[in-house]
């Protein structure tokens, strides 16, 4: 076991992990794995929002990914990267106002 | 009222899933993972935080501004050869054969430049422009104009452009073709007995068809072109100076270049997600536009 672990640290060491990425894909991944879950025990009806065009759970949490990155990276390019609290909060908002009203 | 669909069949994809795991998503996790660190090199590390981030989205940072001029180009060069090549294919596709062996002939000739490989194209154009022994480049000079691709930055852009309207404008023509020939003939039948202009019947019979198979052709040449590496890079490589650098071409300039992992991959990361960004958008407006042409509502009788 030992052994095994020291192997796969050293053959994953180009992927250069840090705990701060990990805890970000881990939480991607028990989204993803939460909606997936959700899709199958709970399946939902396309909805025609705000776009006028029906999106369904998937498209919603996509946009919403797709717009936190972009209110971080407008943050960095406009604010500066010191308090990303504020893009985090706002991409909080986004998401909400997203699953609400796209 | 639209229905809920049963999603369960959905994990039959789970054995492609894991394929695409393998040779898309592990890089790209590792991708983000280099982005926030710095490297010499040998698999050591260094947390760099979101330094990346804030010189790349800095124009007056030299990383900033290499980036958002290469971004610049890469979409200067993406409207550029979809102003042409859309038009053009449109065209093409109208004044193809309709039938026989005439049409036949005709589409192996357009399917042609599609077969040839990207680094082939390039070193093809790079040959024919060149002003010593190129046919184009000899030609040009010998009329009088002085042509030299290599030194100048116009000339550049203009033998890339020239090289990809030449590569893909096919493709446009087929897509197009393949939407004029579902068009019923009785449409064309009723045109001529109201007696329709040919601008008119191609305003209000051709166009409209078109528009879905055109849609495709855009999102094609669109995502193609604006992630062009291999011809800017066998013909110009980038240059004269840097006047012809589009986004992919910095991009392997600095990460293996200078191997600078962590600003290539920041560069990465929100080169891809302009790239997803415009993908769904072009995708949404494709989906969307078929609910509608198959889910359109009855009227009520």
């Amino acid at each position: 076991m030992e052994g095994f672990l020291a192997h796969l640290a050293e053959s994953t060491a180009w992927m250069a992990w840090t705990w701060q990425t990990g805890l970000f894909f881990v939480a991607l991944a028990m989204t993803l794995t939460l909606m997936i879950g959700l899709a199958a025990a709970r399946p939902e009806a396309p909805r025609v929002g705000v776009l006028h065009f029906p999106t369904t759970r998937g498209d919603r949490l996509f946009l919403s990914l797709l717009g936190a990155a972009f209110i971080h990276l407008g943050w960095i390019a406009l604010v500066g990267g010191d308090d990303l609290a504020w893009a985090s909060g706002l991409s909080v908002v986004w998401a909400v106002a997203v699953f609400r009203w796209v | 009222m639209i229905k809920s669909v049963d999603n369960r069949a959905w994990f039959l994809v789970l054995p492609v899933f894991a394929l695409v795991a393998f040779n898309a998503i592990v890089p790209l996790m590792t991708v983000v993972n280099y982005s926030f660190q710095d490297s010499f090199g040998n698999n050591q590390f260094f947390w760099n935080g979101l330094g990346w981030y804030q010189e790349l989205l800095d124009p007056s940072s030299e990383l900033g501004g290499r980036f958002f001029a290469a971004l610049g180009r890469s979409a200067a060069f993406s409207l550029g050869i979809l102003a042409i090549e859309v038009p053009l294919g449109i065209l093409v596709a109208l004044c193809m054969p309709r039938d026989g062996a005439q049409l036949a002939i005709g589409l192996v000739i357009m399917a042609l430049p599609l077969l040839v490989p990207w680094n082939v194209v390039g070193t093809i154009w790079l040959l024919y422009t060149r002003p010593d022994i190129g046919l184009f480049g000899w030609l040009i000079n010998a009329v009088g104009i002085d042509f030299n691709a290599t030194k100048n930055a116009a000339q550049a852009w203009f033998v890339l452009i020239a090289m990809d309207v030449w590569h893909w404008t096919s493709l446009v023509a087929l897509l197009c073709f393949a939407g004029l020939k579902s068009i019923p003939d009785a449409y064309y039948q009723a045109a001529r007995i109201d007696g329709a202009s040919r601008l008119a019947i191609f305003r209000y019979i051709e166009l409209p068809k078109l528009g879905r198979v055109l849609m495709i052709g855009v999102l094609l040449r669109f995502m193609d072109s604006f992630m062009i590496y291999t011809e800017p890079f066998v013909v110009t490589g980038g240059g004269p100076g840097n006047s012809t650098t589009v986004l992919s071409i910095d991009l392997v300039k600095i990460a293996l270049g200078q191997f600078d992992l962590g600003k290539a991959a920041a560069m990465s990361i929100v080169y891809t997600l302009i790239v997803l960004t415009v993908c769904w958008v072009f995708y949404t407006v494709l989906v969307t536009r078929d609910s509608q042409t198959v889910e359109r509502p009855e009227v009520p009788s």
